[in-house]
């Protein structure tokens, strides 16, 4: 039995405390905009945001977590689609098949929470999730581009 | 915070068909295209390829599969440009394997893969979008009491021209669906294409930055389980024993089955409870062919293959043998390709139902029909009892025309009747089970004559090869012809005139001594084009040095029957500044492959320390026609990621038989500080229809390498670039 804080509703949820967060944020939670990709930190497709920044939420256990945390998933990230990430995304085409966007989306909006105006040394330093269709030219496109919008 | 998504009651409608709601897929009035045209009433659809919704919304089926190479979309302006629709109020969806086949395989083949999407159905879905637009304005002419010829069409408005009256698609579409379609149509000429060509952003994006685009990975249903499976991690290994009841009491657990002779599943509430059942459980097996494999000491089989006498001639021209003899000077070099994964970021999955009467799947496939066919077999029940729904890819590459995991899910369901079992593989099986691309070795020989000219070139490909290993039936005479994609002749066989050797040489052998290892090949994303240019262009390279020739002139001299050939490289030496000294080292490559035209320059410095920086990749391809130049942008881009990752990153080794990379941490890929910019000049000479997923991956390497030489004068012949010195 763990208290979670998810999208900035309190639950409750019954899983063993060593479950990843990735996981109960799917399966329980029906959260399913959080992706499976490694299981390892290595990918990044579970990123997630526990207090605005960036977290992988699959060698997360929920016993880490007190409670208190405001845990954001993609689903919660905005209320329509509207952050500055996610319009910058649309209005570039980023994504390919999609699958590691939801992640590579938190990743980028938690680096523009600690820094609202990164250079590309800093991208190339924070964004370390992997894209194996390769939008990496447009995600850094749309991270400048984010830049300059509002939510 | 949001509502968990409960596609159980969209599976429910899905499985019978009754609206025939297409999942992921917002159609405002959908079709129900399971019915055939002999029973009950016609199905309310103007024909196969189009529906339109009596509020204008055109849904536009699409048989291939969309994996993030953009085909949905450039598929969809194929038809709506010979329907002349309105492009806002397009939509899509994918006819099902199994309607395909109640309706006499109306929308073709459902393969996706060999960068076929456009260039192998362009002709019947613009058809189809022209015989629907035919079938519109009689309907509307028939209303009026007018002859159709005296209306004009444009943006679902057709109009009387006469008389000024017009009616909306939406208005005509029912009366549509009741005529005759037109025995034949005429399609337009390229010079009148308004959304073919343009630029139009994809029809599948936002739900993928919200987190509401549904994967196969993120169904759910009533009463679904989860399944984590465990195949043997040996080649040829089967399943000895296993102790299931150490496992039974764990959290959730609900089955442990032996799926196979090969593979055993742990069935659970949770797939994370499954996955930690699963490693818990002891499994023992029974080594079997191949369970003591090891790709290092298979080297010493592919460099036997390099000189063996006999080997399969895929390509001959002039007397070579005679150039050598003559030759004043005779240059060698041998390269490598190991083994990769494919690593989808999507592990491979599927949700399989079973009862005695029926089985549904629904899954990520390039090959729909495959997959039913699957099915089908893994559920003992006849095809028509069965049925595979696909979904969006997350990631394919080729992975995903291979049916492995639909049939284990399915022997898995079948174990549970009535019930939902969904699927999914770890990383580590994905990374364990493979298909992996071939494993080979090139070696090249050039006679050069007194004043530099290439008088004779000789290339031996010593390695696997995928049809032998996947499509036996393929080979002709022993002989696999996809081995040399890229490297065959010109005008001798329509079926392989996509993969010809641009370049002309006045004595030229290319041959393949075949070495099968017991590894599954696969189709990776640019098949073998990917080592074939590195043998073919990293040689060239050194050609044209020994030569003392400039590499761009020496590769001309050897394209003047190929003006497309000579176009690109030239385009992309140009835009890049071939031959400045700027500080930058520069690097070429062309390549003909999926039946399109590719060059690539690109500028790398490496550091006194060794470490490789690509600035910047200017690409250029002529696929013949563009459909959508920002997604082919796109996919050059991408490719460039998929290829380099390779080249720097990735190797599969095996040692007993066992796959020695497990996940990310040993079988890295690409991240953003390694990505180059990538300047894509789209150059589409018009006449022909080349692929765009693909081409391109083949000429980055290459070029790389080039410019790394030209960095530092050492040649790397030996991949992945991570453990080599460059310096």
């Amino acid at each position: 039995m763990a208290q979670l804080k998810v999208n900035g509703k309190a639950i409750t949820v019954e899983a063993d405390e060593a479950t990843p967060l990735l996981w109960v944020l799917r399966e329980q939670l029906g959260l399913t905009g959080t992706k499976y990709g490694c299981g390892i930190a290595q990918c990044g497709a579970c990123t997630i945001h526990i207090d605005g920044a960036p977290v992988r939420a699959c060698v997360y256990p929920i016993g880490a977590l007190s409670g208190e945390e405001e845990i954001t998933t993609i689903e919660g990230l905005s209320p329509d689609g509207s952050h500055p990430v996610q319009q910058a995304w649309v209005e570039l085409d980023v994504p390919q098949c999609g699958y590691c966007q939801p992640g590579m989306i938190m990743a980028v909006a938690g680096l523009l929470n600690s820094n609202p105006n990164p250079t590309d040394e800093d991208i190339d330093l924070e964004i370390t999730n992997i894209c194996r269709c390769g939008t990496f030219s447009r995600v850094r496109k749309g991270v400048h581009l984010a830049k300059t919008k509002k939510a | 915070m949001t509502e968990g998504i409960n596609l159980s009651r969209r599976g429910f409608i899905i499985a019978t068909g009754a609206t025939g709601l297409t999942l992921g897929v917002l159609a405002a009035c959908a079709p129900s295209v399971r019915q055939s045209a002999q029973e009950g009433p016609p199905p309310p659809e103007v024909n196969a390829w189009v529906h339109i919704g009596t509020d204008d919304i055109v849904t536009i089926r699409i048989a291939r599969s969309e994996m993030g190479q953009g085909t949905l979309t450039g598929l969809a302006q194929l038809v709506a440009e010979e329907l002349e629709c309105d492009w806002t109020k397009v939509r899509t969806e994918y006819p099902t394997p199994g309607q395909n086949l109640a309706r006499d395989r109306v929308w073709g083949d459902f393969l996706t893969g060999g960068s076929r999407g456009i260039r192998a159905s362009h002709d019947y879905v613009r058809e189809g979008g022209a015989a629907a637009r035919i079938m519109l304005v009689q309907a509307a002419a028939s209303r009026w009491g007018v002859p159709p010829e005296e209306c004009t069409v444009a943006n679902s408005v057709i109009t009387h021209t006469p008389s000024g009256k017009t009616l909306r698609y939406g208005e005509v579409a029912a009366d549509a669906a009741a005529l005759t379609p037109p025995e034949s149509v005429t399609l337009k000429d390229p010079s009148e294409w308004k959304i073919i060509g343009k630029a139009v952003q994809r029809l599948d994006t936002v739900g993928k930055v919200t987190g509401e685009q549904l994967y196969a990975t993120d169904l759910k249903f009533d009463g679904m389980l989860n399944a984590a499976i465990k195949a043997a991690p040996k080649r040829g290994g089967t399943v000895a024993s296993f102790d299931a009841s150490a496992v039974s009491g764990m959290p959730g657990v609900k089955k442990v089955v032996q799926v196979d002779e090969t593979a055993v599943a742990v069935v659970a509430d949770s797939w994370w409870q499954a996955k930690t059942a699963l490693d818990a459980l002891q499994i023992e097996w029974t080594p079997g062919e191949g369970s003591d494999y090891s790709s290092a000491a298979f080297e010493a089989e592919l460099d036997a293959g390099l000189t063996a006498p006999d080997a399969f001639v895929g390509n001959q021209t002039g007397d070579v043998d005679a150039a050598f003899r003559r030759a004043a000077k005779v240059v060698e070099a041998r390269y490598n390709a190991p083994h990769q994964n494919h690593a989808c970021m999507e592990p491979m999955n599927a949700t399989a139902v079973w009862t005695p009467e029926k089985c549904e799947v629904w899954c990520p496939t390039q090959n729909g029909e495959a997959a039913l066919a699957a099915a089908s077999e893994a559920a003992e029940l006849p095809i028509e009892q069965c049925e595979v729904y696909k979904q969006l890819l997350g990631g394919g590459f080729g992975r995903k025309g291979a049916t492995d995991y639909v049939s284990q899910a399915v022997k898995i369901a079948k174990q549970m009747p009535g019930t939902h079992i969904k699927l999914l593989w770890s990383r580590e099986e994905d990374m364990e089970q493979g298909f992996y691309h071939p494993i080979s070795k090139g070696r090249c020989q050039g006679a050069l004559d007194a004043d530099g000219n290439l008088i004779g070139l000789k290339i031996r490909i010593s390695g696997q090869s995928i049809l032998a290993g996947i499509m036996p039936q393929a080979l002709v005479n022993g002989m696999d012809f996809a081995t040399f994609q890229g490297l065959l002749p010109s005008g001798s066989d329509p079926r392989v005139e996509d993969q010809t050797l641009k370049y002309t040489f006045p004595a030229l052998r290319v041959d393949h001594a075949m070495r099968n290892p017991p590894v599954r090949p696969g189709f990776w994303r640019g098949v073998n084009a990917n080592q074939n240019a590195i043998y073919l262009e990293c040689f060239m390279d050194e050609l044209a040095y020994a030569a003392g020739r400039d590499p761009l002139e020496f590769r001309l001299a050897h394209l003047q029957n190929s003006p497309q050939m000579a176009a690109v490289l030239q385009a992309v030496a140009d835009k890049s500044g071939w031959g400045s000294n700027d500080g930058m080292h520069r690097g070429l490559c062309c390549y003909y492959s999926f039946g399109s035209y590719t060059a690539a320059c690109a500028e790398v410095t490496v550091s006194d320390a060794g470490e490789l920086k690509i600035h910047r990749i200017v690409a250029a391809t002529d696929p013949g026609y563009g459909v959508n130049p920002q997604q082919i942008d796109a996919q050059v881009a991408g490719s460039f990621v998929y290829g380099l990752s390779a080249m720097i990153h990735q190797e599969v080794t095996f040692v007993d038989g066992e796959a020695q990379q497990k996940n990310f941490d040993t079988y890295d890929s690409m991240r953003i500080a390694e990505m180059p910019e990538v300047e894509t000049l789209l150059m589409p000479s018009g006449g022909f229809w080349g692929g765009v997923g693909e081409p391109t991956i083949a000429v980055a390497p290459p070029a790389v390498l080039n410019a790394i030489f030209a960095a530092t004068g050492k040649r790397i012949r030996k991949l992945p670039l991570k453990d080599q010195a460059l310096r």
